[in-house]
């Protein structure tokens, strides 16, 4: 199976391979043999490597441990479930499972366009071929899935070797959330190649602008969005699973992970003036070839060990070959753009400073300007040792610095942006748009400071945030007014018919909501409290409303693992309000450490124990209470943001179609065809955007 | 003034101001890092600089003093009293043998405050360190995460 699977590898190498080459050979010749042929040859590799993952599963589940792989991830007594989600767990699967998904995402666009834009998909063949004959190189002779045990006999000889048990998967990721984590992210980094590939086409075939934009929009917002869920997914695990009372900790590979999702975010907004206006040509194209490279960025990072993190401490040589590949993308995007520059000329100029196009570029000013400075935080260890010759780092004070205050700039333009008309906004529009939302949000601060919150950044996001929601909210009542005035329906109804007109843009106002919530999650931070304390049967503590009391605390045998855990009552306000079992338990075949947070959520704050040791000296527990206000905003947040994307790729509910019978046949026939339409036909109009 | 000219002026301001955050933000957290066998030879100014070790944890050196915890870091041959002094309770990773990063500064005696401590055994992402075969089962080696982040990614 192990050959079945490797072949299959190498086929689907040779497949890539020969996409790349008939593709280029028919566009030149135009010869839609060779290019239907490339396109097989794309789609083919998606078979071929799916028949390799397979073998891998196959592995897996057969416990066949002769496969270095399969050994050093798995064991017997491993539950199905993360049987099947090893095959991500290291190196050479998981660079295989990215293969297979880019491969997934190869296979629909093509399929799914295959009688459609036949100027452009050859081009987009050809890019995406390319890509993944990189990481199928990397899948044949780099980091290869199927390698064999075998060790020496005493004469020298090698011999094919099998153990009888792996070493298992590492328990920190015995997870359901943990084995959902990778997936996502990886659906969005190699979903990122989708409107590259088009981007890149586009330029290379000289395809109208505007057309390679309106057929990736949604592409990209699928990738968005699951590289939105992958990241949600990992603060959250980092919260609920390591016990620091963190979610996001500047670390290079979390870094590595935001970096595409802030210029996929800036490129989701800039298409649109370059939509309506003709504007942003040369920048969108950069912004997502840009998208593309911090993707290939980001892996590196992640695998290379260039960067040191808690991901990663050691260095492989893996790392050259993405260098290798950025480069050679970096070259071809280049001269891509330089041959065809003047095909990318704006129609329009910025007209006024109070205009939506203003909005846009501020947005995506700052999203580069966050993106920046991200990336130079993250990269600055190994830039200082170049210039410099010693390694020096930059923690979470600089890119909390930095970040918040564009972040609040960000929200200001959220809640702006969509009020502001193309063009030019009359001073009258704005104060019309403008007054309420404005003065619900300086109420909203004037509360906040008098109920205590003296925090000036979490001040401005409350002032913000409630700006923002109120000018959704009026966005949404507007519209719904006008329709309800027409049809005769109640407001609420108009608003599910008026978001179903324009899901694209209402399912956009979602989003932003769901961001707003999100923000405000993470604007409960300077209101932590966290108290550590040792506590005896009897003993007790008290943070903020709680009183803690431990009960009792003991240990616990499994067959897994031995476990300290405590038995603590916890009181609010005087009365018995729950019970928490905060627990440390020590793994015994892997000797690994995991600590088990007790936590209990309410919208208002998060209560998190965690039993941080036994005391050496007395025996009695450790432990470690955090007052964490609304996390949970966070999360719903990101549920928000999630629901609101999947509203917006949506099909527009076409407006009714009138028709009148034609009739009309008395002159000479002719008529019918010259005719332009039958009956008045109601056009969709994508709405006031 | 054109509304180019407007907007060329307010992206100056933003980027000037983000400028001087972004400055202050890293002379606030900018860490050296050193190799234990650098630190001796370390004079004036960069004694006091905020820095990271790293280095593998002394066998039997882990001790649990009132309000810290003391233990020996080792690299190539040279040893660091380190004493952790941070309130978060240390990375479940962190235990004999463990190759940890510290971050802090050190002391007029050579001995090392660290403020934070990272813990590590190689992830799964690396290739085997040198010398270790396939067919000998390592338990410590296949773990992950320090103050514990996911190996998968």
């Amino acid at each position: 199976m192990d050959i079945l699977g490797s072949f299959a590898l190498l086929l689907a190498f040779l497949a890539a391979v020969y996409a790349v080459l008939a593709g280029i050979a028919g566009i030149i010749t135009r010869r839609t043999l060779l290019t239907k042929s490339a396109r097989n040859a794309g789609m083919a590799v998606f078979v071929l490597v799916t028949i390799a993952v397979a073998c891998l599963e196959y592995f897996f589940f057969t416990n066949d441990f002769s496969i270095v792989y399969v050994v050093e991830h798995s064991n017997r007594a491993l539950p199905g479930f993360y049987k099947f989600a090893a095959l991500w767990a290291g190196q050479e699967g998981s660079l295989l499972f990215w293969s297979w998904l880019l491969s997934i995402y190869a296979f629909l666009v093509l399929f799914l366009n295959r009688k459609r834009h036949p100027e452009l998909m050859p081009y987009v063949g050809v890019v995406l071929a390319g890509v993944q004959t990189f990481f199928l190189t990397l899948n044949n002779f780099v980091a290869t899935p199927f390698r064999v045990l075998a060790g020496p006999d005493n004469a020298g000889v090698m011999h094919l070797a099998k153990m009888s048990e792996g070493h298992g998967l590492t328990p920190l990721l015995q997870y359901p959330e943990m084995v959902i984590h990778p997936p996502m992210l990886y659906l969005g980094y190699t979903g990122f190649s989708v409107p590259f590939a088009f981007a890149l086409a586009a330029l290379l075939g000289r395809y109208p602008g505007e057309k390679w934009i309106h057929i990736t929009r949604r592409w990209t917002m699928i990738a968005w969005c699951f590289q939105s869920i992958g990241i949600l997914l990992g603060a959250h695990w980092a919260y609920a699973m390591l016990g620091w009372g963190g979610y996001w900790a500047w670390d290079p590979v979390e870094n590595a992970s935001l970096l595409p999702w802030i210029t996929g975010t800036a490129f989701l907004h800039s298409v649109m003036m370059q939509e309506k206006r003709g504007m942003m040509k040369i920048w969108n194209v950069w912004l997502v070839f840009t998208t593309f490279m911090l993707c290939i960025l980001g892996t590196m990072l992640t695998r290379s060990g260039v960067v040191s993190s808690v991901h990663a401490f050691a260095q492989s040589s893996i790392g050259s070959w993405f260098v290798g590949f950025l480069i050679i993308t970096f070259v071809v995007c280049f001269a891509a753009y330089w041959k065809n520059r003047d095909y990318l000329r704006s129609d329009n100029q910025l007209d006024s400073l109070v205009s939506r196009e203003s909005s846009f570029l501020f947005n995506n000013l700052i999203l580069l300007a966050a993106c920046f400075a991200v990336l130079w935080g993250t990269l600055f260890p190994v830039l200082s040792e170049w210039v410099q010759g010693s390694k020096i780092s930059v923690g979470a004070p600089f890119f909390n610095k930095v970040n918040v205050p564009i972040a609040l700039f960000l929200l200001l333009l959220t809640g702006v942006g969509p009020l502001l008309a193309w063009r030019k906004t009359s001073f009258d529009a704005l104060r019309r748009n403008f007054a309420w939302p404005f003065a619900g949000g300086v109420l909203a601060g004037i509360i906040g400071f008098i109920w205590g919150f003296r925090d000036i950044y979490s001040l401005l996001c409350l002032i913000l945030g409630v700006f923002v929601t109120l000018t959704i909210a009026s966005e949404f009542f507007r519209g719904a007014r006008v329709i309800s005035a027409r049809d005769g329906t109640n407001i609420f109804t108009s608003m599910g018919e008026l978001t179903m007109r324009n899901t694209r843009r209402y399912g956009g106002y979602v989003v932003h909501f769901g961001m707003v919530l999100i923000f405000i999650g993470i604007a409960g931070t300077p209101f932590n409290k966290d108290l550590q304390k040792e506590m005896g049967v009897g003993e007790s503590l008290r943070i903020g409303p709680y009183t803690i009391l431990c009960q009792t605390f003991d240990h616990i045998e499994t067959n897994n693992y031995t476990s300290q855990r405590a038995t603590l009552e916890v009181f609010k306000n005087g009365k018995s309000a729950m019970m928490l079992f905060p627990e440390r338990r020590l793994f015994r075949a892997s000797q690994i450490t995991e600590t088990m947070v007790a936590i209990q959520s309410s919208p208002l704050r998060d209560l998190y124990v965690v039993y941080a040791g036994e005391s050496p000296d007395s025996g009695k527990p450790v432990i470690h209470a955090y007052l964490l206000p609304l996390i949970k905003w966070i999360w719903f947040g990101g549920i928000v943001v999630v629901l609101g994307t999947g509203l917006a790729l949506l099909p527009n509910r076409r407006t009714a179609l009138v028709l009148r019978p034609a009739t009309e046949r008395s002159w000479a026939g002719t008529l019918a065809e010259s005719t332009p339409a039958i009956g008045a036909v109601a056009r969709r109009v994508e709405g006031h955007d | 003034m054109n509304a180019r000219h407007k907007f060329l002026i307010g992206s100056g301001i933003i980027i000037a101001t983000l400028l001087a955050l972004a400055y202050v933000g890293f002379t606030q957290s900018k860490t050296y890092y050193h190799t234990i066998t650098e630190l001796s030879t370390l004079q004036g100014a960069s004694r006091h600089q905020r820095m990271r070790v790293s280095g593998n944890v002394r066998a039997g050196s882990i001790e649990h003093v009132s309000n810290r915890v003391d233990f020996v870091l080792t690299e190539q041959g040279r040893d660091l009293p380190v004493s952790y002094v941070g309130r978060d309770p240390l990375p479940d990773t962190f235990k004999d043998g463990a190759q940890a990063l510290v971050e802090g500064k050190i002391l007029p005696d050579n001995h090392f405050e660290a403020e934070q401590v990272q813990a590590k055994c190689a992830s799964k992402y690396e290739a085997a360190p040198v010398g270790t075969t396939p067919a000998a089962p390592q338990p410590g080696q296949t773990s992950t995460g320090a103050a514990g982040r996911p190996s998968g990614n």
